[in-house]
């Protein structure tokens, strides 16, 4: 094991405003795409909580109609194209994915900072739309709605279709840096599994994201010159609409879930100390949702129009998602049987993500199917669902993450009591917040109204109640990290003992990731070599 | 001749080159769907109107769209021949194969702008500017605004790839693109018959599909 490195590490190479703003250094620009994402996500929370503090009475009490139909959709706009999509693979995929295959940057870093500055330039536009008047017409845009809404649509279609080239860069560059990039000796299949799933990820940011922006582009284009192309009075198709934004949208959602995936591969292998159950079950899997998930999108126009035939064939092929992401879950759990686990942050989150992500999977399953789609459409029920598996899963992946890869990230370690209480709390606040909503979908509420008869109150009350301590555990688990950041003990350069090479390197690693050209001779997983064998087989010197 | 250089990240020339080519064939894959968008758009509403959009296709000049299809296909095989002559080291020959590839992408868009202003003259014009009185309906409107979309979408490109080109020019005239290291006009040359590539499909859809 590499203890002390005699080069100096990218934190201490080069230090200064500029050092950070012109860089090209991956890690930086990870780094800084981390800093971003969090704030976002704060953003994005902070709009959820006052949402919820509305809700807690049947009446009005904060804000009337137009202004919570504001909120909502700036919360759905803030946490799906600033916090989510971003989040895990430009942070993190910056940040390891480059050391894990071996290189000493990705394949084209000038277009890597570009793609940061076009992502901050898309979230001013967005967010300077809020200080225009905001959006009411909720994340998805709906036509004809949007082509007559009030609201500034326009800057805000455009602000995303901005974020949306970033995202599309970050693809390129990482498709392109898997591809050429890889260290002497690296075959595909001895990369890590995190690898695999921004690879998978970034097909779908490259092939998808086009179609967004066009059609983004046609509404903003329907709502300043009225050009109709989806408004049935002038003889457009409102549910074309439908049909152009869910074909980006639904993969977006494997945009935000494939990288968690790859995280939790990794925590599983370095906690449980054993190579995966099936390498090529992880990591074809990812592969496999990234292409069935390009012919799901269906599933969300079940009450839009659409014939039964249809229907069945969307709902099956919605399920084969399923049987990718169960093939996934029994992989990881088979790693963890019997394994001499070692307990930890990472880990805590690891089993939040497992149950939410289970739980919401099969919920997932239940509205794919039409019958049961029907009544639950457009109540807390999908609500519920898809913030059990999109946010639960990505959130409490994006939170392992980070206490996953902090010790590599700032070589410093924080204080695993503190950790592990805080998983607990955002599990239970998160479960709190969301599971109320299963049932209030069930019994009929609907979803984005700010009133609600009586009977519901007490389910809304205890769903808020929820938010508040989850709001409360994100404060603790940044405040935390924050406090580690500047105080935490010195961490070791492989402090999980883990043999995935982005720890082969020092912690934090020096400016070109290794001290020589890496070379390897191994998997990323080969834990049945010792300690020392393993490192021999990996090394840069 | 100044050699060609290999930025520190990579390992050699050939790998920076072979990254520079995949990261330019995933990049024009991502155009694809950006225009796949819309050509569905337009399969969806030749269907619903399908007797509409023939009658709006017989409206539309044949003659300018299919002299464009022969003028850009053209400045296709000169890009073409650009690539050939850099990589014979002939970089005069290459810089003049360039210069007539960039008159020929200015005359498609000089060719275009008639079009337009023959368009604009009949009022056949997007969504609520349409004011034709030859062919009316809501699907001579919807064919007109996905008309000027796909073809101003395309302009678009053209006149990036023109930028492109002009570009690449001064670089092969500065010597800083030659037989060692032509990736980056190769990079433009692709582009360019992406451009080509995507008018091929405009070309019947807008003008032969009668």
């Amino acid at each position: 094991m590499i203890e002390v490195s005699p080069v100096p590490s990218f934190l201490a190479a080069k230090t200064g405003p500029r050092a950070w703003l012109l860089t090209r250094d991956h890690k930086r620009i990870g780094l800084m795409f981390l800093f971003a994402t969090v704030a976002f996500l704060f953003l994005g929370g902070a709009f959820a909580m006052l949402l919820r503090t509305e809700l807690v009475r049947p009446e009005r009490d904060l804000f009337d109609a137009t202004m919570y139909n504001r909120l909502f959709t700036m919360h759905g706009v803030v946490m799906v194209f600033l916090f989510m999509i971003p989040s895990i693979p430009a942070g993190f995929g910056n940040f390891v994915l480059p050391i894990m295959i071996g290189a000493r940057d990705v394949a084209f870093p000038r277009l890597n900072l570009a793609s940061f500055y076009i992502y901050l330039i898309g979230a001013f536009v967005t967010l300077g739309s809020l200080v225009g008047g905001g959006v009411d017409t909720g994340w998805t845009f709906y036509t004809p709605y949007s082509s007559t809404s009030p609201t500034a649509v326009a800057p805000t279609a455009i602000g995303i279709f901005i974020i949306g080239i970033s995202s599309i860069i970050t693809g390129i560059n990482f498709i392109t840096t898997v591809h050429t990039m890889r260290a002497k000796g690296m075959r595909w299949h001895d990369m890590p599994l995190f690898v695999w799933s921004i690879y998978a990820t970034s097909i779908i940011q490259v092939l998808a994201t086009p179609v967004l922006g066009l059609t983004l582009v046609l509404v903003g284009l329907d709502h300043v010159l009225g050009i109709g192309l989806f408004d049935p009075r002038v003889g457009g198709d409102p549910v074309l609409y439908q049909h152009l934004f869910w074909f980006y949208s639904h993969p977006a959602v494997y945009i935000m879930i494939l990288p968690a995936m790859g995280v939790i591969s990794e925590i599983v292998c370095t906690f449980a100390h054993r190579n995966p159950a099936s390498y090529r079950a992880i990591a074809y899997s990812s592969l496999g949702i990234a292409f069935v998930g390009f012919l799901t999108w269906g599933h969300h126009l079940f009450v839009s129009g659409m014939s039964e035939t249809d229907a069945a064939i969307f709902g099956v092929l919605s399920m084969f998602v399923a049987v990718f992401s169960a093939i996934k879950v029994f992989t990881w759990t088979g790693t963890l049987y019997r394994a001499s686990i070692r307990l930890g942050t990472p880990l805590g989150y690891l089993f939040a993500f497992l149950f939410l992500f289970v739980f919401g999977g099969m919920t997932g399953v239940a509205v794919a199917t039409q019958s049961l789609d029907v009544p639950w459409h457009d109540t807390y029920f999908v609500v519920a669902h898809f913030h059990f598996i999109m946010v639960g899963g990505t959130t409490t992946a994006f939170l392992a993450a980070w206490h996953y890869w902090f010790p590599k990230m700032f070589g410093r370690m924080y204080d695993e009591r503190v950790g592990l209480l805080t998983a607990a709390l955002v599990f239970g606040g998160f479960f709190m917040t969301f599971f109320p909503q299963f049932l209030l979908g069930n019994a009929g509420m609907p979803r984005r109204y700010y009133s609600y008869p009586d009977q519901y109150q007490a389910l809304h009350v205890l769903s808020t109640g929820g938010s508040w301590a989850l709001g409360l555990a994100m404060l603790l688990a940044f405040g935390q990290l924050v406090v580690a950041w500047r105080k935490g003990p010195r961490a070791p350069a492989n402090p999980w003992h883990s043999r995935s090479f982005e720890w082969s390197t020092s912690s934090p690693p020096p400016e070109h990731n290794f001290v020589g050209p890496f070379v390897v001779r191994r998997g990323a997983y080969d834990y049945d070599l010792t300690q020392e064998e393993a490192d021999a087989r990996s090394t840069d010197r | 001749m100044p050699a060609p250089r290999t930025a520190e990240h990579f390992a050699d020339l050939a790998t920076q080159q072979r990254a520079a080519r995949l990261g330019m064939w995933t990049f024009l894959a991502s155009e694809v769907l950006l225009f796949a968008g819309l050509f569905a758009l337009y399969g969806a509403y030749r269907v619903r109107y399908r007797d509409a959009f023939a009658e709006a296709v017989r409206h539309n000049t044949l003659w300018f769209g299919t002299t464009n299809t022969f003028v850009l296909l053209t400045s296709s095989l000169t890009v073409a021949l650009a690539v050939r002559a850099i990589r014979a080291d002939r970089c005069g020959s290459a810089l003049v194969f360039v210069g007539l590839t960039i008159v020929l992408g200015l005359g498609f868009l000089g060719i275009k702008g008639f079009e337009y202003a023959d368009h604009i003259e009949h009022g056949l014009l997007p969504a609520r500017f349409f004011s034709s009185d030859v062919i009316t309906g809501p699907g001579a409107i919807i064919f007109y605004t996905i008309y000027w979309i796909a073809t101003g979408l395309h302009g678009v490109h053209v006149t990036a790839g023109l930028c492109v080109l002009g570009w690449l020019a001064t670089r092969i005239a500065h010597d800083r693109v030659d037989a060692t290291n032509p990736v980056a006009l190769e990079l433009g040359a692709m582009y360019w018959h992406l451009v080509d590539m995507i008018w091929l499909f405009l070309w019947p859809l807008l003008y032969l599909t009668r």
